[in-house]
């Protein structure tokens, strides 16, 4: 097995270097997701910023896959607006249940391109998942959100 | 000792390679054991021979079926010292400590309706105390707290100390004339630890609770006699000692059987039905509804009858010795902190640890590349590791077909995942 297609270079600079961790002080919505097969815990929070973009927050602990999605979602999604992070959320759930086959949009998912290897370990689609699912989750607490569009 | 390389030659999974060719070595045993040709042939020969419905039919086949699995109770009975009658075959342990939590909350229900029919030990309510330990698997702990929310009782807990020993200072006041029940794990999934269960069952009974015990990865990896534990229940699970999946076990008094009102009812459990009402067929075939689990009994018997051949005290001083080794070696890598006892001291040879700046799903993944099969997370013990302070774990646990060299393999995936992740 290849464990530098898992652990792209992008993945292990974002587990070591984390963008954006820490927690807003007045969030609209905060959502505490954890993946019970391994314990990996993530709080995600969304703020709207003084210009209306997203203002994202987070904390959590846990393994490098599921601590550095966080860490590049933040980095692709703050400040931008919520059908934005909903058209990127769509495509890395999409990427994720790609089973490996899937053709990535960069220009979609930026950074999160990285994690088109993640999709051949089942065990480790929860850990890239979790930062993305609980996003989701606080934005329909915000109100931002109204239904949760099942992929 | 065992001989490690005839036994391996036993396992045909053992043969395999994965992650592109590289030999498996398989280190997770606890979480279920590999099983040998005698298991995997058993199975086969009685679906070839013996298939058919037991405990009904006057053919030939459903009374060698019925001889198969009756059998095979005496075997795994004999294996664990006990009575064939006193042991009840469930799907798993899991099944085996739901059984015993759903009498409690069934006869709690049915006392409101006829008190008199119900064994009052069985029978909880506000006031009323479960002692379990900080230690244990979320199948005896889970089921006690739906016990809890449904009766009104307490939910206490044995702690532990920073090592992953019971703190036993407060038994004496943990298990009071309030405690109904006392549930606790033999030797833990996740810390290897061995608790002295006979005192604790001691204590249960001085108080005239109920005393439990979760033999799960007890009685695959030591000698175990049900009457030494001092327990009322015992409970422990088939595919964790070479048998199949699907089949696990309860042993209990003849006493405590009697009592406990069935969990699961239907087919083969009754005496006589009428439109209105039922009564049940004595313990063991109680606890037994529905056509149960024969070629999984008759694998694990021959698993037993595997483990028979070896020895229990063998088994137990192998692992032993592996338990040293591994202990030894994480010892001295730098970064890496065993969780659980340090020593082999009242140990098993389940070893958790850490690895300094590494989380250990990523641990797992650098050993799974090499072939090398751990358990990562928190070994649904989920409390035990909030309690030590550590978000997961990863675990090694061997058994009767590992060696040194296996640990080897190991010890070197955990040097390497440290200097993949560069924190080493």
């Amino acid at each position: 097995m290849d464990l530098e297609s898992l652990y792209q270079d992008i993945i292990l600079d974002h587990y070591k270097h984390p963008r954006g961790r820490g927690l807003l002080e007045h969030p609209l919505g905060s959502a505490f997701h954890v993946n019970p097969t391994c314990g990996d815990e993530i709080t995600m929070q969304v703020a709207r910023d003084a210009d209306g973009g997203l203002e994202l927050g987070y904390d959590g602990q846990g393994c490098s896959i599921s601590q550095a999605s966080a860490s590049v979602l933040v980095e692709l999604l703050e400040g931008g607006t919520v059908e934005h992070s909903e058209a990127v959320r769509l495509a890395f759930v999409a990427l994720m249940h790609a089973q490996g086959a899937g053709e990535p949009d960069e220009e979609v998912l930026g950074d999160a391109i990285a994690f088109a290897g993640v999709a051949k370990f089942p065990a480790r689609v929860k850990c890239a998942l979790l930062a993305w699912m609980a996003l989701q989750d606080a934005e329909i607490q915000a109100g931002l959100l109204t239904t949760g569009e099942q992929p | 000792m065992l001989d490690v390389a005839a036994i391996k030659a036993d396992f045909p999974i053992l043969d395999s390679t994965v992650r592109g060719g590289q030999p498996l070595v398989y280190l997770d045993s606890g979480a279920t054991s590999q099983k040998p040709r005698a298991v995997l042939d058993a199975e086969r020969s009685y679906y070839e021979h013996t298939n058919a419905a037991v405990h009904r039919g006057a053919h030939a086949l459903a009374e060698a079926a019925t001889d198969a699995y009756e059998a095979a109770r005496s075997v795994i009975a004999g294996f664990v010292g006990a009575r064939p009658d006193a042991l009840v075959f469930t799907k798993n342990a899991t099944e085996s400590l739901n059984l015993v939590a759903y009498a409690c909350s069934n006869a709690t229900a049915l006392a409101r309706e006829d008190a008199g029919a119900i064994d009052p030990r069985l029978v909880l309510g506000p006031g009323d105390s479960i002692v379990i330990t900080e230690m244990e698997h979320h199948a005896n702990l889970v089921p006690w707290q739906e016990v809890c929310r449904k009766t009104g009782a307490t939910l206490r807990w044995l702690p532990l100390t920073d090592e992953g020993r019971l703190d036993l200072s407060g038994l004496d006041t943990l298990i009071d004339d309030s405690t109904k029940v006392v549930s606790v794990v033999h030797q833990s999934n996740i810390l290897g630890t061995i608790n002295p269960v006979r005192r604790i069952m001691d204590r249960a009974h001085e108080v005239g609770a109920i005393g439990v015990v979760d033999a799960c990865q007890s009685v695959p990896h030591m000698p175990v006699d049900v009457h030494e534990l001092g327990a009322d229940l015992v409970a422990w699970s088939g595919h964790k000692m070479l048998g199949p999946t699907g089949i696990g076990c309860l042993w209990g008094t003849p006493d405590i059987l009697a009592a406990m009102p069935p969990f699961l009812t239907g087919g083969s459990m009754i005496e006589m039905v009428t439109m209105e009402r039922s009564t049940f067929a004595p313990a063991p075939q109680k606890f037994e509804a529905g056509t149960p689990m024969v070629a999984q009994a008759v694998g694990l018997a021959a698993g037993v009858r595997y483990l028979e051949a070896l020895g229990m005290s063998a088994v137990a001083e192998h692992e032993h010795a592996l338990a040293t080794y591994t202990l030894d070696a994480l010892a001295a890598l730098p970064g890496v902190r065993i969780i659980g006892p340090q020593s082999t001291i009242d140990r098993g040879s389940a070893i958790s640890f850490v690895v300094d700046g590494l989380h250990p799903h990523d641990v797992g993944q650098v050993l799974d590349s090499r072939g090398v099969a751990v358990r990562v997370g928190h070994h649904c013990a989920w409390p035990t590791c909030r309690r030590l302070n550590v978000p997961a774990t990863t675990r090694i646990s061997p058994y009767i077909y590992n060696d040194t060299d296996d640990i080897d393999a190991a010890v070197a995936g955990i040097v390497a995942a440290q200097r993949f992740f560069g924190v080493a």
